[in-house]
């Protein structure tokens, strides 16, 4: 089982490499990259200098290139592939049918991984992004539970992808529009969600006060922790009810069910956090590295060790991880 | 221009769903979209129902499309999905990749649902040579957006191989989870949700602490918290929109569908309710008005 780790800058790259990732995934610093935030991600110097760090060690390079093209302006998505294949990426991490269109047509040796992005949950789905685009592997959504996960690598023989660690998105990523509809910019428009340059904070009578394009998002009294106001994980009312309508701020750690990804034939564990600091990449990719070295020396006995559980809690959203929608009481 | 009614995106009782479509066989819509959506638990319509149901509408001259599910998890939901593909009478609606790929098996053409992200021309173009005949817009595109994808379509002289259709009112489908949330605003878990979305025909609305009503909670779907309403951008249709859009109401959705035919053959502006939205169209936040 690949353990694919996320880097938004050459130093994030470097730790990855250290502390164990067989893989590493990269993207752009432009609107091709769903990943798009101020002063992350690589220019076409910086993603030469990526590509040469990752092949000089012998691990792999993925490149995402994972948003949906606008009219007029399909041209950078179709350098952005070209430049991937140029600098000898080993996959490309596609979602919009227009890039795997052009991608699988122009490059047909290609390896092509289709994005989280696109939302393939069923095998149906599966099927039509093989059959059409050459796809060899899947990202599955985090919507499916690890019954589901079971059931489609039973059904599919072409490889899985899971999001193993990170920020938890509980909506099917690609399909979420929240973030448009309160900023006029989302995941698949301009490649981020609830993006930072909406987010202000007041201190108020009620308490700090987290607000994204001017919507209350949270508010926190003095003795609670503040997280980023990421519009699903805010507090909002149900009648008379204040609560996480949608989600509480929480990482997803599957750490616990390692095993079960094992046997279910899952190709890859991916760690998110393309947006989060080296020493964060260093971190998750050194305990997840132990974690899944130390269930093929033992996979009979293998136990999540409550000190890895401890230090990847510390740096989670919230304080708090979840085994999210893999879980079924979860839903 | 033709008028539709897109599917019911709520969860009613079987007879509420009966008189809805009583009505609608007699209403001035052109085309109606049929089917669950949103949950495959939502079982007052089984599909030989919702089938037979399709025959009854299709008397009226109406054209009859059938809607599938968004998003598809269980195995079970795909080979009742499979059944859809295949029923010999009606096209699909497809709002999930898989349902394509299944049209296109059994050479059913297909409508290209709101859910499916179809975001550019040479989208579409794949899609047509599938078999699609019409895209239904995703609801972050604009109608400048929309207009140059067409733009470019009509560039490949492919503008009249497909429809367009985009939604007009109703609150708006903007994400689907594994999670229920009409559940969990009951304190129950998906599995031990009772059906529970079928106390809200219109699905509980989620409101800020400043109270602003920021989203609609409908079974595992986010809707829009205000009810888009595109009644004054009617004019801005001619030439680029084939069909518009409504979305089935609890209430008032037959004069609300009548007021949209008049508002297009004679247009007049009328001030938006409060909580009525028509960001996405002006490409601006979807919940602000232009």
């Amino acid at each position: 089982m690949e353990l694919l780790c996320p880097a938004g800058s050459l130093p994030a790259v470097k730790a990855a490499l250290e502390h164990g990732a067989d893989a590493i995934f990269i993207g752009m610093n432009n609107e091709t990259n769903a990943r798009h935030f101020t002063g992350l991600n690589f220019n076409d110097k910086r993603i030469q200098q990526a590509a040469n760090l990752i092949q000089q060690q012998n691990k792999d390079l993925h490149i995402a290139i994972n948003t949906f093209a606008k009219p007029g302006e399909f041209a950078a998505w179709q350098y952005a592939v070209d430049k991937a294949v140029d600098i000898g990426a080993k996959a490309l991490i596609i979602a919009d049918m227009a890039v795997l269109d052009y991608a699988s047509e122009k490059y047909p040796d290609a390896e092509i991984h289709l994005s989280v992005q696109a939302s393939a949950t069923n095998k149906a789905a599966i099927d039509f992004y093989r059959n059409n685009f050459n796809v060899s592997r899947v990202v599955l959504p985090r919507v499916l539970s690890l019954q589901q996960v079971k059931q489609l690598s039973r059904q599919t023989d072409i490889e899985l992808e899971v999001f193993a660690f990170g920020s938890l998105c509980i909506m099917a990523e690609g399909r979420c529009y929240l973030s448009s509809y309160l900023t006029g910019e989302s995941p698949n428009t301009v490649g981020a969600c609830s993006p930072a340059k909406f987010v202000e904070w007041e201190q108020t009578e009620q308490g700090l006060e987290s607000r994204l394009n001017n919507i209350v998002i949270d508010r926190y009294k003095d003795d609670e922790n503040a997280g980023y106001p990421t519009l699903c994980k805010g507090k909002f009312k149900v009648d008379d009810n204040l609560y996480h309508a949608l989600e509480e701020p929480t990482s997803l750690n599957t750490i616990d069910i390692i095993p079960e990804l094992a046997k279910a034939n899952i190709a890859s564990v991916k760690i998110e956090g393309r947006q989060r600091s080296p020493a964060y990449v260093a971190t998750v990719t050194r305990l997840w590295r132990k974690a899944i070295d130390s269930y093929y020396q033992d996979p009979e006995n293998f136990r999540a060790d409550p000190a890895w559980m401890r230090e990847l809690g510390n740096i989670s959203e919230g304080s708090q991880t979840t085994l999210g929608a893999y879980h079924r009481d979860w839903q | 221009m033709k008028f539709s009614l897109g599917a019911n995106q709520y969860y009613w009782p079987k007879q509420k769903t009966a008189d809805f479509y009583q009505q609608a066989a007699q209403s001035n819509a052109d085309i109606i979209y049929l089917g669950e959506t949103v949950c495959s638990k939502r079982r007052e319509l089984r599909q030989p129902q919702w089938l037979e149901l399709a025959r009854e509408l299709a008397k009226s001259n109406k054209q009859v499309v059938l809607s599938t599910m968004a998003l598809l998890e269980a195995p079970s939901e795909v080979s009742l999905l499979k059944k859809y593909c295949d029923n010999g009478e009606f096209i699909i609606e497809a709002n999930d990749v898989g349902a394509i790929e299944l049209c296109h098996q059994n050479k059913v053409e297909f409508v290209c649902g709101q859910a499916i992200n179809a975001y550019n021309s040479p989208a579409l173009k794949s899609l047509l040579k599938l078999g699609m005949q019409r895209w239904v817009t995703p609801v972050e595109l604009s109608k400048d957006l929309i207009s140059a994808i067409l733009t470019e379509m009509d560039g490949f002289n492919l503008r009249d191989k497909f429809e367009v259709e985009t939604q007009a009112y109703g609150h708006l489908p903007l994400a689907y989870s594994a999670r229920c949330f009409t559940a969990r605003s009951e304190n129950r878990s998906k599995d031990d949700c009772e059906l529970c979305c079928i106390k809200y025909p219109s699905g509980r609305t989620a409101d800020s602490q400043d109270d602003k009503q920021l989203f609609v909670l409908n079974g595992i779907q986010t809707m829009s918290g205000y009810c888009y309403d595109l009644r004054n951008d009617l004019a801005s249709m001619k030439g680029l929109i084939d069909i518009i859009r409504i979305s089935p109401q609890a209430e008032e959705t037959f004069s609300i569908l009548n007021s949209f035919i008049e508002q297009y053959q004679q247009p007049t502006f009328k001030k938006l309710a409060d909580n009525h939205s028509n960001g996405y169209w002006h490409q601006i936040a979807g919940m602000l008005s232009a």
